[in-house]
């Protein structure tokens, strides 16, 4: 089964540090364990979520700025 | 005995029932945002009812225990785990020393409620444990919890396996329903924009917080024409500035209305189309972003009479653990 990178917090969710800047990670990446994926923003602050697995990324789930809940996939892995 | 967090959470504070009493000088009563969750874990772990807990919103800690202690989590449907292995929620357990607790992922509600047996033994202010961040003020150094923070326990004796009934446990329903009274100030938008004002579902806005909950996605309100009242903005929203009691409902620019909850300021400019009733006030501490909610309008005997259901709610909580 493909490994996923799942939300820790319910919130909405970032791909990019900033509007102006480009996205964390794209399809195709290496990912690292401890690498930030994106951002959870909830109760007015904005909240890094970082790799727990490594990989290669094969999707996002989750669009940007999507609303998300705890648990939910974020990121895809082979 | 002591606590050792190892991992903070998102905002993990230490609340007990607050501190009433100090709203009029500016101070909030702070205190548990689902009080009858921290009140039902206290009396799970053998403490009285107002002891003091930790309240860890969306995101649990890990906390190392150096004493054995029983521990009791509610509220949230966030799974507890002693060293990894899975506990029930709104029961007991026992954690021996040097074992560590942990949380999984939030599964629903938003805040849990980890008592202790013997309750958390921060310094008292102004009568009260609980931890008012934005004042710097009581809990554990006037501040969410930190990594390498020493909690300190105090002496209790509980018993592992009491467990609170399904029935008595409350969650949000979907759409969630807050009751809310009419306040003084509901004739200052059009008869129209009340009636809209119930048939909306808003939904909680990501900043939700322990200070207010903001609910955005339903109709702007339209305002009766005024002549600006000598003090207030000029804003139609404005008013001459006003006590803001707690549930009070303010409607800055009359688009996103915010429930003001335990750690709110206690006055201002905004007017209030009302108060979210007493006895839904714990409902909202449960209520995670983006969840889809519905006002409800209640008249002052129905208020009260759901404040009676709630305390009976308690009463049966704590007779079915005595």
């Amino acid at each position: 089964m493909a490994k996923q990178i799942l939300s820790p917090l319910p919130g909405t969710f970032y791909r990019k540090p900033s509007p102006d800047q480009p996205a964390f990670k794209s399809v195709g990446d290496a990912v690292a364990v401890g690498d930030v994926i994106g951002l959870i923003e909830v109760m007015k602050s904005f909240n890094e979520v970082v790799a727990d697995q490594a990989g290669i990324i094969t999707g996002f789930p989750t669009d940007d700025e999507e609303p998300v809940m705890a648990g939910q996939p974020l990121v895809e892995l082979e | 005995m002591a606590i050792n967090v190892l991992k903070p959470g998102l905002s993990t504070t230490v609340q007990d029932l607050g501190r009433p009493g100090y709203y009029h000088i500016g101070i909030p009563q702070s205190g548990g945002m689902d009080s009858l969750s921290l009140a039902a874990a206290n009396l799970l772990v053998g403490n009285p009812a107002g002891a003091a807990v930790l309240e860890a919103v969306f995101m649990g800690p890990e906390l190392e225990f150096t004493a054995d202690a029983v521990v009791a989590v509610t509220g949230a449907d966030m799974p507890p785990k002693v060293d990894g292995a899975e506990q029930a929620g709104w029961t007991s357990f026992g954690v021996k020393k040097g074992q560590v607790l942990s949380f999984g992922f939030l599964k629903s509600g938003a805040r849990a409620y980890i008592a202790v047996s013997g309750g958390i033994d921060v310094p008292v202010v102004l009568g009260s444990r609980s931890t008012y961040t934005l004042g710097a003020l009581g809990g554990h150094e006037g501040r969410k919890l930190m990594a390498g923070d020493v909690l300190p326990v105090g002496t209790g004796s509980g018993t592992a396996g009491r467990t609170v009934p399904e029935t008595l446990r409350r969650k949000p329903g979907a759409p969630a329903e807050l009751r809310m009274l009419p306040g003084l100030y509901w004739h200052r938008i059009t008869e129209a924009a009340g009636a809209q004002f119930f048939d909306d579902t808003w939904k909680v806005a990501p900043e939700a917080d322990r200070i207010g909950y903001r609910f955005k996605a339903g109709t702007p309100l339209e305002f009766v024409p005024r002549d600006q009242p000598f003090g207030a903005g000029s804003d139609p929203s404005n008013i001459v500035d006003a006590c803001y009691p707690y549930g009070s409902v303010q409607v800055p620019g009359g688009t996103e209305p915010i429930v003001l909850h335990r750690d709110a300021v206690s006055g201002g400019g905004y007017f209030m189309v009302g108060t979210v009733v007493s006895a839904d006030m714990d409902l909202i501490g449960q209520l995670q972003p983006h969840t889809p909610t519905r006002f409800v309008k209640v008249t002052m005997e129905q208020a009260l009479a759901a404040r009676k259901d709630r305390a009976a709610v308690l009463a049966a909580i704590e007779s079915s653990l005595s």
